[in-house]
C-alpha cells in the first residue's frame, strides 16, 4: 500500500509539467496551429524560470518569467506560420532546435556575472499540505501534499475543459480550428485567435518547464526536459484534444517515471537505460492503439484545419 | 490609416527572390547573433572572425600547407551530408522523418557489431578490408533502414502519425546504444571507461589525411545516387507527386504504402551510413559521441537545401563550418559552443520566414475612398 501511494505521489508531480505543456498544445492545435516547438519552449521556460528565481530569490518570479519566455518563443512560431505562412512542421522543429541551443547557451551565462547555472541551488516549490484535505486516508497525502504548481494544475484542468466546451470563446476557438472560413464569416477574427492561443500554448509549455526546474528536479542541467515536450505532443493525440483525458495520459507517463525510480531504488538488475525506454515505447504503443481505435470511430479526430494556413484572400 | 500592407502572390517565379531571400535571411540571422553576443558582452566582430578562422583556417596557415581546420570541417560535414540526404529523401514525399538520429545510431551500432563480433564468431573469414567494409556498409544501411521501416509500416498500414513515432524511436535507439557501450558490450579491459573494445584495423575506413576518411566519398556518391533516383527516375517524380497531393498520387495509380516503405528504406539506410562512417572512420569503437544531434541537424540541412542533393552537400559543409567555428570560439574566446546551435536555429527561422517572399510579395496598398486598387494592380503586374 505504501509503495502504491508513493508511486502515485511521484506520478502526479512527475506528470504535472506534462499536463501544462499538453493543455497548452491542445489550445494551440484546437485553433489550427500545430506547434512542434513544445520541447524548445519548455526548456527555455525551464532555464529562464530557474535563472529568474535564482536571482530574485523568489520562485514565483521564475514562474512569471517562464510564462513570458514560453509565450515569446510561441510568438515566433505564430508570426512565422500565421503571418508569414511558413510550414508549421518545419517551423516548430526549428523552434525546438533554437530553444534547445538557446537554453544551453543561457544556462552557461545566466549565473551571477555570466557564470553557468548548472549545479546552483535556487528557491523551489516545496510540498505544502492542505489542512483537512491532506488528512484523508491514502488519497489525502497523495493529492494534497504537493507543491503549489501541482494545485495550479488541478485548477487549470477543469477550467480549460469548461472553457473549451461550455463557453462562447471556447466555441469560437474550436470553430477556428475546424473551419476558419466559417468562423471568419461569422465575424470571428481567425488571425487574432490563432495568435492568442498559440502564445497561450507557449506560456503553458514554459510553465511546464518551470515546474521541472523549480519543483520537480529542481535546478538546471542541460537537456533538463529530456524529450517531455515531445511526449506532450504525443499526449495531445492520446487525449484526442481533450484536457481531461490529457491528465490521464500525463499521469500514466508520470507513473512510469515513478516506477522507474522505485525499481532503481530497490536495486533491480534491469539496467536504467532499458527502463528509461518505457515512456517512449509506451508513447508509440498508445499512439498506435489510439489510431487503430480512431479508424473504427472517427468521432474524435484532430481539428479539421490543423496545420493549414488560413489565406483570407484565397478563400474559395 | 490610408495605407496598409498587402501580401499577394507573385505571378511569376522570381529567380532573383529565390536567390536573394536565403542570403538576406542568413544575414539577418547573423545580425541576431551580433545582438546575442553583445548581450553577453562579447565582441561580435572578433567572435565571427574567430569562428571563420576556426572553420577554414587562416591564409597564413594555408601557405604553410596546413589545412587542419578545413579538414576538421569536412570531417564534421560528412555525417550531416548523409543525414541531410536521408531527410531530403523522406521530405520529398512529405514523410516527416524526424528519426534520422535514431537511424544513425542503429547504423553505428550495426557497424560496431559486425566489426567486433564477426571476426570472433567466424575466425576463418579473411581479415581483409575488401570483405569487411562492404559487409559493414550494407549491414549499417540495413540496420538504419529497419529502424526507419517500423514507423513506415505503422504509417503505411495503420496511418499512425510518423512525426511522433520516428521521434520516439530516436530515444529508444539512443538508450539502447547507451546500454550496449555502458554495459552489454563494455570493454572488460577498458579500465571502467564506458565504451566497447576498439574495432580491428581491417574494419576501419581508410583515411586521406588527418581525420579525413572515406566517409566523405561515400556521402558524395550517395548524393549522386539520390539525385539520380529523385530527379532522373519516374519513381522520384512519383514520390514528389505523392508529397504534393496524396489524392493525385492515388489517381495516378501509385501505391502509397509501397512508396512510403521504399522511401523510408532509403532514408533510414542513408542515416545508417552516417552512423557507420562515424564509428569506422572516427571513433573506432562504440562510445559516447555518436548521438550528438546530426540527425536533427540533417533536418535543417535538408530544408535549407530545398531538398536538393547538391544543396545538401553545400549546406552540410557550411553548417559544419558553423559547428567547428563554434567549438573554436569556446577554446579561444571562452564563449559557449552553443552559440553554433543558436545561430543554426536562428538561420532556419529566418529562412523559413523569408520563404514567404519567394512566393509572395508585399505591397503597400493605398485605401482610396471609392476605387478598388486591387484589380488595377493585377493588371499592371500582368
Amino acid at each position: 500500500m505504501d509503495v502504491m501511494v508513493s508511486i502515485l505521489t511521484i506520478a502526479i508531480v512527475a506528470g504535472t509539467s506534462l499536463v501544462f505543456a499538453t493543455i497548452g498544445e491542445i489550445f494551440a492545435e484546437r485553433s489550427g496551429i500545430l506547434n512542434l516547438g513544445v520541447e524548445g519552449m519548455m526548456i527555455v521556460g525551464a532555464v529562464t524560470g530557474f535563472a529568474a528565481a535564482y536571482h530574485s530569490d523568489n520562485a514565483w518570479v521564475g514562474v512569471v518569467v517562464a510564462l513570458m519566455a514560453g509565450g515569446a518563443m510561441a510568438l515566433i512560431h505564430a508570426f512565422l506560420t500565421i503571418s508569414l505562412r511558413a510550414d508549421q512542421v518545419v517551423s516548430g522543429l526549428a523552434l525546438t532546435m533554437f530553444g534547445t541551443g538557446l537554453s544551453s547557451f543561457l544556462g552557461q551565462r545566466l549565473g551571477t556575472g555570466g557564470t553557468p547555472l548548472v549545479g546552483l541551488i535556487g528557491p523551489r516549490f516545496r510540498p505544502v499540505a492542505i489542512p483537512v484535505l491532506s488528512d484523508i486516508p491514502i488519497v489525502g497525502s497523495m493529492l494534497f501534499n504537493q507543491d503549489l504548481l501541482v494545485y495550479l494544475m488541478y485548477l487549470l484542468v477543469p477550467l480549460s475543459w469548461y472553457f473549451l466546451y461550455k463557453t462562447r470563446p471556447g466555441l469560437h476557438l474550436r470553430a477556428v480550428g475546424e473551419s476558419p472560413q466559417t468562423a471568419d464569416a461569422l465575424g470571428v477574427n481567425v488571425f487574432k485567435l490563432r495568435y492568442f492561443y498559440t502564445t497561450l500554448g507557449g506560456m503553458l509549455a514554459g510553465l511546464g518547464g518551470a515546474h521541472l526546474s523549480l519543483a520537480y528536479t529542481p535546478g538546471w542541467t542541460e537537456h533538463l526536459t529530456g524529450g517531455r515536450g515531445w511526449i506532450a505532443i504525443a499526449l495531445v493525440i492520446f487525449a484526442t484534444w481533450d484536457p481531461l483525458r490529457a491528465v490521464v495520459g500525463a499521469l500514466l507517463f508520470g507513473g512510469v517515471n515513478a516506477i522507474q525510480f522505485r525499481l532503481q531504488a530497490t536495486g533491480t538488475t534491469i539496467p536504467a537505460s532499458l527502463l528509461n525506454m518505457l515512456p517512449y515505447i509506451l508513447t508509440v504503443v498508445v499512439l498506435v492503439a489510439i489510431t487503430w481505435f480512431e479508424s473504427f470511430r472517427k468521432r474524435v479526430g484532430p481539428p479539421a484545419a490543423l496545420g493549414l494556413p488560413y489565406l483570407r484572400e484565397e478563400r474559395s | 490609416m490610408p495605407f496598409s500592407l498587402k501580401i499577394e502572390k507573385r505571378l511569376e517565379y522570381s529567380r532573383r527572390a529565390a536567390f536573394l531571400v536565403p542570403i538576406i535571411s542568413i544575414v539577418l540571422a547573423l545580425l541576431f547573433g551580433v545582438l546575442l553576443l553583445l548581450l553577453v558582452g562579447a565582441n561580435p566582430w572578433q567572435t565571427y572572425r574567430a569562428m571563420l578562422e576556426g572553420a577554414f583556417g587562416t591564409p597564413a596557415q594555408w601557405q604553410q600547407g596546413r589545412y587542419f581546420n578545413l579538414i576538421e570541417t569536412l570531417v564534421k560535414a560528412t555525417p550531416l551530408m548523409l543525414t541531410g540526404l536521408s531527410v531530403a529523401v523522406a521530405f520529398r514525399m512529405r514523410f516527416w522523418n524526424i528519426g534520422a538520429e535514431g537511424q544513425l545510431v542503429m547504423g553505428g551500432v550495426a557497424a560496431a557489431a559486425i566489426a567486433l563480433w564477426l571476426p570472433v564468431f567466424f575466425p576463418f573469414l579473411p581479415e581483409s578490408r575488401w570483405l569487411y567494409l562492404p559487409l559493414i556498409i550494407i549491414g549499417s544501411m540495413i540496420a538504419g533502414a529497419i529502424w526507419a521501416l517500423i514507423p513506415a509500416f505503422l504509417k503505411a498500414y495503420l496511418k499512425v502519425d510518423e512525426i511522433i513515432t520516428t521521434l520516439m524511436f530516436n530515444y529508444i535507439a539512443i538508450l539502447f546504444y547507451q546500454y550496449l557501450f555502458n554495459i552489454a558490450w563494455k570493454d572488460p579491459a577498458g579500465f571502467g571507461f564506458p565504451g566497447t573494445a576498439m574495432i580491428p584495423e581491417f574494419t576501419w575506413l581508410p583515411r586521406f589525411t588527418g581525420r579525413l576518411h572515406w566517409g566523405i566519398i561515400i556521402a558524395i556518391v550517395a548524393a549522386i545516387l539520390v539525385w539520380i533516383i529523385l530527379d532522373r527516375t519516374r519513381w522520384g517524380y512519383e514520390i514528389r507527386l505523392i508529397g504534393e497531393s496524396q489524392t493525385a498520387g492515388k489517381y495516378a495509380g501509385i501505391s502509397l504504402a509501397g512508396s512510403i516503405l521504399l522511401v523510408m528504406f532509403i532514408s533510414g539506410g542513408l542515416a545508417g551510413l552516417a552512423g557507420m562512417s562515424e564509428v569506422t572512420g572516427i571513433s573506432y569503437r562504440l562510445q559516447r559521441g555518436l548521438a550528438v544531434g546530426s540527425g536533427f541537424t540533417g533536418i535543417i540541412v535538408a530544408w535549407l537545401a530545398r531538398l536538393n542533393p547538391w544543396g545538401v552537400l553545400l549546406v552540410a559543409f557550411l553548417l559544419a563550418a558553423l559547428f567547428v567555428g563554434g567549438e573554436q570560439i569556446q577554446m579561444t574566446m571562452g564563449l559557449p559552443a552553443s552559440v553554433a546551435p543558436v545561430l543554426q536555429g536562428a538561420i532556419l527561422l529566418f529562412v523559413l520566414g523569408g520563404n514567404l517572399f519567394v512566393k509572395y510579395r508585399l505591397r503597400l496598398v493605398r485605401h482610396a475612398p471609392q476605387a478598388a486598387p486591387d484589380e488595377e494592380s493585377s493588371v499592371v503586374e500582368g
